[in-house]
């Protein structure tokens, strides 16, 4: 069976990020970044599914701009056996995104595609049910449990309700919740193997597909700031704030 | 044209969220249809007819929509799809998984979690965990909108006389079957509706501490949440999570007990009217957004709020 792990470069999730001042977009220039991470939980749940003998081979693939490359690396070091990078410039839709994806899963025949449930940079939620949708495929979104079965895969999503569980025959698509697994971290010398594990280009434009954005960015701006609150002495002075001045007791 | 919006219900009953997403859907065009697909789902499609921002209802039932899949779902909104500029459901987990699906059947590029309608087509949306506000205009000629359900209020349930219109079923989609969905059943409010939130984190160190905050979630008829981390932790179920991969929530009153408020976490509940933390670690960042804080060991704090609770004669419920 061969996976097909999608990983995103976004803005490392512990930094606080800032608005640009002519509300384009926000600071991405000397930025950390990193691999979305319910992308690391992806490419871990592939890893462990090799090591259990029922994965023959996982391609990491990535579309993005030059450094976007990272995340690929990052996947080889972890477990993946090749990686595609897929160049493009500028921000890409979801839509896009999923129909590039598509192109490469034409070519790679994967069993099984997975990544994060949603990017932590636009938090759209939308790559993995769009490609399902393109290919037709079955989906599990939010997985936090997976079984491999014989030709389905059973999965438990998390929903608000609770949790579901979902058998879905193979090929198929899931996307990860962060309660999947634990994502390791790359030793040094698998860092170093990464470096010899081939990645393959593509430019986008090969495709022949249309990825012009259908949505506008007018205006991207800070939201309201809370005024500043106050630090009560004692549980007697909390609660009598909430009752007479907030009025919320 | 008209909007459609996707009701959610459990085949019996709407979910409560349907009722902000048919505002939002109100304030992009008065024209709204609502779809309510299901098995045996009489008794909701007949609550959908009675919201006055309702104007038709279509009905669409077959036992193999009885549990939600999105793969079943899509191609019988599809279908309808023609006939409507917009289409619309809440950003939780239903819509979610359903909505894109949608979206890439009619090659729409979705608009995901408004939290304004500013125009028919152009929208306010939070993006990087609502640390930045985004307006967007979407010029595709189908529009597919999830709206963030805390941001609208709840429609008037009753009072419509919307007509309910049969639609029609489309084949099963048979590569995915539905196993089982385990809920937590509770008598508590809603996390995502609740007036006051009681939530804790790492700080609460088990999840046996946690009858601390169901405690004062009694007392004051809240809704228990949780950090990802007191859920990583297994201190509490999935449910409960609040934050940016969780729930949102914004209640009148919110209580952080043990959370340090982590950007994730401020995420989901920064926009409630009144936040309370307690933390005994003076730096935490959940102080920053807290209107009080109290910076002391919560096991000492709770029960002396509870204390405190029980004196009060009148708790609004």
């Amino acid at each position: 069976m061969k996976i097909l792990v999608a990983v995103k470069r976004v803005i490392d999730y512990n930094v606080q990020i800032r608005v640009k001042d002519d509300g384009s977009g926000v600071v991405t220039d000397n930025v950390k970044m990193s691999t979305n991470p319910p992308d690391d939980n992806a490419i871990e749940e592939a890893v462990k599914i090799k090591e259990a003998g029922k994965a023959t081979e996982i391609v990491a693939i990535t579309v993005g701009e030059e450094k976007a490359q990272e995340t690929v690396r990052k996947a080889l070091a972890v477990g993946a056996d090749k990686g595609i990078h897929v160049k493009t410039e500028g921000a890409l839709e979801p839509l896009a995104v999923s129909k590039i994806i598509q192109k490469i899963v034409e070519k790679e025949k994967p069993d099984l595609v997975f990544m994060g449930k949603q990017a932590i940079d636009d938090d759209c939620n939308q790559t993995g049910q769009m490609l399902s949708a393109l290919l037709n495929w079955p989906q599990a979104t939010f997985a936090s449990n997976i079984e491999v079965k014989d030709n389905s895969l059973e999965v438990t999503r998390e929903i608000d309700e609770g949790l579901e569980t979902v058998e879905i025959n193979i090929p198929a698509i899931v996307t990860c919740d962060l309660r999947l697994n634990e994502p390791r971290y790359a030793s040094l010398p698998n860092i170093m193997k990464a470096k010899k594990k081939p990645i393959e280009e593509i430019k986008v434009s090969d495709f022949g597909i249309d990825i012009t954005p259908r949505v506008q960015q007018l205006k991207v701006e800070e939201p309201p700031k809370r005024k500043a609150g106050i630090k009560v002495a004692n549980v007697a002075e909390l609660v009598q704030k909430l009752k007479n001045e907030a009025k919320v007791l | 044209m008209s909007v459609l919006l996707i009701a959610e219900h459990n085949n019996k009953d709407l979910r409560p969220f349907t009722l902000n997403a048919a505002t939002a859907a109100s304030q992009i065009d008065k024209d709204v249809h609502a779809v309510i697909i299901g098995q045996n789902t009489e008794t909701a499609a007949k609550k959908l007819s009675e919201l006055p921002v309702v104007n038709k209802v279509i009905s669409i039932e077959a036992p193999h929509y009885e549990n939600f899949t999105a793969e079943n779902f899509a191609p019988a909104i599809v279908k309808l799809a023609e006939n409507y500029s917009h289409i619309v459901c809440s950003a939780n987990t239903f819509g979610k998984n359903l909505m894109p699906r949608v979206a890439a059947h009619l090659d729409t590029s979705q608009v995901s979690d408004i939290i304004k309608v500013i125009s028919p087509d152009t929208f306010l949306r939070p993006i990087y965990a609502g640390n930045a506000f985004a307006t967007v205009k979407t010029n595709d000629v189908k529009k597919c909108i999830t709206i963030r359900p805390t941001s609208f209020e709840p429609c008037e349930s009753s009072g419509g006389t919307a007509t309910i219109e049969k639609g029609e079923a489309v084949e099963e989609f048979t590569n995915t079957k539905f196993i089982k969905r385990e809920e937590i059943k509770s008598d508590r409010p809603e996390l995502g509706t609740a007036r006051i939130v009681v939530s804790g984190g790492r700080g609460m160190q088990s999840g046996d501490n946690f009858k601390l905050i169901t405690e004062v979630a009694d007392k004051l008829g809240a809704a228990i949440g949780a950090s990802r981390a007191a859920v990583d932790a297994g201190y509490i179920s999935n449910d409960h999570q609040v934050g940016q991969t969780g729930k949102v929530v914004v209640p009148d009153l919110y209580i952080a007990i043990g959370i340090s408020g982590a950007i994730q976490h401020l995420a989901g509940m920064k926009e409630s009217k009144v936040i309370v933390a307690i933390n005994k670690d003076g730096e935490a960042p959940i102080f920053s957004v807290a209107d009080y804080g109290l910076e002391a060991d919560l096991f000492e704090a709770l029960p002396q709020f509870m204390e405190e609770l029980n004196k009060l004669n009148t708790i609004q419920k």
